[in-house]
């Protein structure tokens, strides 16, 4: 099975809303060991200019890769998941992620490049509230390790 | 806790080192809190059945940990505004625990936008795992 090339360039339509609680910003907050009282006070987080608690910066990837999902699990694609392993990940922050945002992410596929018998398959998911606000831009590469054809 | 001032900022200063301890239960918190439940990062039979030395960290979870020594030392989390990295090794956890050491430097500080970027590393075991790691803060012009 070969990753599809054919899917360069396509964007799919939005995923979500995936609505942003306190309790799962503490949660991953607590899992990256990060101690800020902005996200887990709501005093602290608005005397610091936020509307409510403040999501981890990397927090933005539990979004991002369920946009993924349409994409990688398209037998079409042809991304066989099992060879799959993380190869690079970019963020960019419009604004925080807060307690109280309902995230929509619209994924595009930017490019698929075949190196050493393995492809690396590059996305970009543009999370954004469903008011139309950007949130964070995720840049996103696997790799998807060869097969016995090389 | 609050942002850091931009005046105390220099080219070349120190963030960390922090030495950062990672066990199977932060995986598996880790694993409920991002959504990614793939069983190299929690179950040790299944990490050894596809060729892994041990149950794994997730690249994400690394990434995240690193993230909170530079999103701590600039003094508020909503301040990270770029942050990106390549994974270069896997973080190995066996049951006793593991633990990442993280540590920084301040690259680049632009006195007219606030952006202070910072190059950071992680290692496990000796070990780099995170490499072109590159996180950007804002802090306050006038702070």
């Amino acid at each position: 099975m070969a990753v599809n090339a054919d899917f360069v360039g396509r964007t799919y339509p939005p995923s979500g809303p995936y609505p942003v609680d306190a309790a799962l910003i503490a949660a991953f907050a607590a899992a990256v060991g990060s101690s800020d009282p902005v996200h887990t006070d709501p005093g602290a987080a608005r005397a610091a200019g936020y509307a409510d608690v403040v999501a981890p910066p990397t927090m933005a990837v539990r979004f991002a890769q369920a946009a993924d999902r349409a994409y990688v699990a398209d037998p079409e694609a042809g991304i066989d998941y099992s060879r799959v392993v993380h190869g690079e990940q970019r963020f960019v922050h419009h604004r925080p992620i807060t307690a109280g945002d309902e995230v929509l992410g619209v994924l595009t596929v930017d490019q698929i490049r075949h190196a050493g018998g393995h492809a690396m398959v590059t996305t970009r998911t543009e999370l954004a509230t469903g008011g139309g606000e950007a949130l964070a831009t995720c840049t996103s590469t696997i790799v998807v390790r060869g097969g016995e054809e090389g | 806790m609050s942002a850091r001032s931009l005046a105390s900022v220099a080219v070349g200063d120190a963030v960390g080192p922090v030495t950062v301890p990672v066990t199977r239960e932060t995986l598996v918190a880790y694993a409920n809190a991002s959504g990614d439940q793939n069983p190299i990062h929690q179950d040790e039979e299944f990490a050894r059945s596809v060729g892994l030395p041990d149950v794994i960290a997730h690249g994400m979870w690394t990434m995240g940990a690193a993230g909170t020594v530079v999103s701590e030392w600039a003094g508020d989390a909503g301040r990270v505004v770029e942050y990106g990295t390549r994974f270069t090794q896997p973080v190995v956890v066996p049951a006793s625990g593991g633990e990442v050491v993280v540590s920084g430097t301040v690259r680049a500080v632009e006195a007219e936008t606030g952006r202070v970027t910072v190059d950071l590393t992680a290692t496990s075991e000796g070990r780099k795992v995170l490499g072109r790691c590159v996180a950007v803060v804002r802090l306050d012009v006038d702070g």
